[in-house]
């Protein structure tokens, strides 16, 4: 079963092709990527003018909820809202009920992922046994069960000496520690980002430094211990700071910044709706001069990939009072068309780069036989739209969890089709995208 | 000659509030504070009246929901809505079904099953009554959410000053205390701001929420500046379990750096008000003789409670237009 994706503008930075070419696809590998490629037997699909074909789209920071919080998400649902949103891969944490903390779990979100066979599952692990900061989880056990990193997301690691360790030991066996950085300390009780519009709706605050401090033992114990620290969902430009200069002294630190920290302020908290609680996530939407540092570490490079921090809640979790609410939001089905709009529309980024942080990066940070459309590579493959008007519509959302601040929006750029292992997994019928899903 | 300001604050331009609830002072504007306070000064002569009773809500059922203790707030719009003679009910944490586990959606749904005209809503979390008056259709109104709004005691404070001084524009009036926990600092600042009044807080740095200057007020560590040719010192109370979070080492060092004293009180205007929403702590905030001296008007802010509630109720259930609907 062959087929060939026809006339499309491809671009794919990892081999460092911008250009018409056409791809031929054999089973569930990439053939051959070149100008003109003959058809000999192949199913032709045209690629209209316009769309943009590049290496499939992974995100390295989703909860998928499963086990133990199917109400939020499953595994299911959290690929196919995966695919709806361009991504063919997933990485999800590990702060499920009971926590990913041994091969039987990762096994068991493997096999749910199989079974779904939309986008590809990559496990997190954590970091601590019950993610309970106490004793290191079996790393070597997770690592062989098929997970791509360790981390005690939701929450800081608890001590800098645990951290120490996991860094350590995650290191000889060259997976990354994927760190949420917040000094649980400053950040108290609070619910929204410490500053003018918190102080005006009466909101407990979490500063920018709460967060920054984490990045910062991070960075010291990364240098200290030589392996690989990589900072999650990245908001304060105290932390941008010290990741690039950390990255100016060569310490192996990456980062990564989701797209409602480089799309909304606090503002959000007060307006259209105040208190909305879909405008509380942890870390906190931060003022203006925050948001503009997120937005010039990924024009510059600082910033190595763009996740979302998915973060799927029941609308019953979330329909009470602001400080009583579930930190998160969901973000699959809306990463890329906030991408393309504020960032490559708005002129901060081109195309090339959007593709780096969305695909080419978040595979080289987890190390992930992804992000490239080299011939004999997975044919994990996104076709984007990059004109194409969006309205989100929280309603339509595929995955279970409609918790988002995007409802109501019109953006420029989206998803056309999303290919995994060669299959058309999701094809936007919005989108002037000949084919359906197989 | 007056000002603008003085016209505003006597000759309202509105007399109606065109608005489903009360939720805050920040979303009001200036003409609708001074419709306010001009009906409450109204409504003050019917508590002095033998027979203490208008017609103004009859018919009309207020719940008074309160998932925080008060005393004085709850039996302030209690006796309101009885002289306007409103059937009312009242409905405290402990009784309701929220210890059951109830969320606060469910219980003002189930509430209004049962058609009340207005919920009175004290909630420790802030936007509560926003959260509220998006899913109900009765009137709600702010009785105190959380560190966000009180709007009725800002509006009280303003009535008890507008009656000393005959205005609000142009006074000077000092806030010192807990601002960071206080939702009466939030209503008094939107108010007395809009209001044209020179508004000075003050506490430790602690206990000042962020970009706090960006409210139109001065802000200052130093009480003395603070206190300096004020028309207004208003204290706010000093929570005891504030020390466990280090806000400050004590109660004792907190009367000697921030405490009003007679000594400090001689930095203000000689006719200075000396105001405080209650409950007050003798010897920490405020020292007993300055509470208990000529320039406080503690009580008659407690008094024009009762008539500022009074004409919240009555403008928001329509006012004249209603009463000549029906």
């Amino acid at each position: 079963m062959k087929k060939l994706l026809k006339g499309g503008r491809v671009v794919d930075p990892a081999n460092g092709l911008d250009g018409a070419f056409d791809i031929l696809i054999d089973g569930d590998r990439i053939a051959k990527v070149g100008r003109d490629l003959p058809v000999g037997g192949a199913t032709v699909i045209e690629v209209p003018a316009g769309l943009v074909v590049c290496p499939g789209l992974i995100d390295m920071h989703v909860h998928l909820r499963e086990p133990g919080q199917e109400h939020k998400e499953t595994v299911a649902t959290g690929v196919a809202s995966a695919v709806a949103g361009g991504f063919t891969a997933v990485a999800c944490m590990p702060n499920t009920s009971p926590v990913n903390d041994s091969a039987t779990v990762t096994s068991l979100i493997l096999a749910k992922a199989a079974a779904a066979n939309l986008a590809r599952v990559y496990p997190i692990g954590a970091v601590s046994k019950g993610q309970k900061g106490e004793l290191l989880a079996d790393i070597g056990e997770l690592k062989a069960a098929g997970c791509v990193a360790i981390t005690d997301d939701g929450h800081p690691t608890a001590t800098a000496l645990l951290l120490r360790r996991a860094l350590e030991y995650a290191g000889m066996f060259g997976i990354p520690v994927v760190e949420h950085c917040e000094d649980p300390t400053l950040k108290g009780d609070g619910v929204a980002h410490e500053g003018y519009h918190a102080s005006r709706l009466g909101l407990r605050g979490i500063p920018g430094a709460c967060e920054s401090l984490g990045v910062e033992r991070g960075v010291l114990l990364a240098e200290l211990t030589g392996s690989h620290f990589h900072v999650a969902h990245m908001s304060a430009r105290g932390s941008m700071r010290a990741v690039r200069k950390a990255k100016e002294a060569g310490v192996r630190v990456t980062c990564e910044v989701a797209p409602h920290h480089f799309t909304l302020t606090d503002e959000a908290l007060g307006t259209p709706v105040p208190y909305d609680t879909n405008t509380k996530m942890n870390p906190p939407l931060r003022e203006t001069a925050d948001r503009d540092a997120m937005i010039q570490g990924i024009a510059d490079g600082t910033v190595d990939v763009i996740a979302t921090d998915h973060a799927p809640h029941h609308y019953d979790e979330k329909k009470v009072e602001f400080d009583r609410a579930p930190f998160g939001i969901v973000g699959l089905e809306t990463a890329v068309a906030l991408t393309f709009d504020r960032l490559v529309h708005a002129g901060h980024i081109p195309l090339r780069r959007m593709i780096e942080l969305l695909s080419v990066n978040p595979a080289r940070v987890l190390n992930l036989p992804g992000g490239s459309l080299s011939e004999g590579a997975a044919a994990d493959i996104t076709v984007l739209a990059p004109d194409l008007p969006v309205h989100i519509e929280a309603a339509k959302l595929r995955s279970r969890s409609k918790n988002t601040p995007f409802d109501g929006w019109q953006l420029r750029g989206g998803v056309a089709a999303t290919l995994v292992g060669g299959r058309i997994v999701y094809a936007n019928p919005a989108a002037p995208w000949p084919v359906v899903a197989e | 000659m007056t000002t603008i300001g003085e016209q505003i604050d006597s000759t309202p331009a509105v007399t109606s509030l065109r608005r489903k609830d009360l939720l805050g002072i920040a979303d009001m504007s200036p003409e609708e504070i001074a419709l306010i306070l001009d009906t409450a000064e109204a409504m003050k002569e019917v508590g002095s009246r033998p027979i203490k009773k208008v017609p103004a809500l009859r018919g009309k059922t207020v719940v008074n929901l309160f998932f925080e203790p008060s005393t004085r707030t709850r039996t302030s719009f209690e006796i309101a809505e009885k002289r306007l003679s409103a059937d009312t009910l009242s409905v405290a944490i402990g009784t309701s079904s929220v210890v059951k586990g109830e969320t606060l959606a469910d219980t003002a749904l189930n509430l209004e099953a049962m058609s009340p005209d207005m919920i009175v809503l004290r909630h420790s979390s802030s936007g509560a009554c926003h959260l509220l008056s998006r899913i109900c259709r009765s009137a709600i109104v702010n009785a105190g959410d959380g560190t966000n709004e009180h709007p009725t005691q800002a509006l009280l404070d303003a009535l008890t000053i507008r009656e000393r001084k005959g205005r609000l524009r142009g006074l000077k009036v000092a806030i010192v205390g807990d601002l960071l926990h206080s939702r009466v600092l939030r209503s008094n600042i939107h108010l007395l701001t809009k209001m044209g009044a020179d508004v000075w807080v003050c506490g430790p740095p602690t206990l000042v929420p962020a970009e706090m200057s960006r409210f139109g007020v001065r802000v200052t560590s130093f009480v003395d500046e603070a206190v300096a040719d004020a028309d207004v010192v208003m204290l706010l109370r000093i929570q005891l379990e504030r020390m466990e979070g280090a806000y400050f080492p004590s109660l004792r060092e907190y009367f000697q750096v921030f405490g009003m004293t007679e000594a400090r009180l001689r930095l203000a205007k000689p006719d200075v008000m000396i105001m405080h929403p209650g409950p007050m702590n003798r010897g920490v905030e405020i020292a007993s003789e300055v509470a208990d001296g000529p320039y406080s008007v503690i009580l008659d802010q407690v008094a024009n409670g009762v008539a500022v509630r009074m004409a919240v109720l009555y403008l928001l259930a329509g006012g004249a237009e209603h009463e000549e609907a029906a």
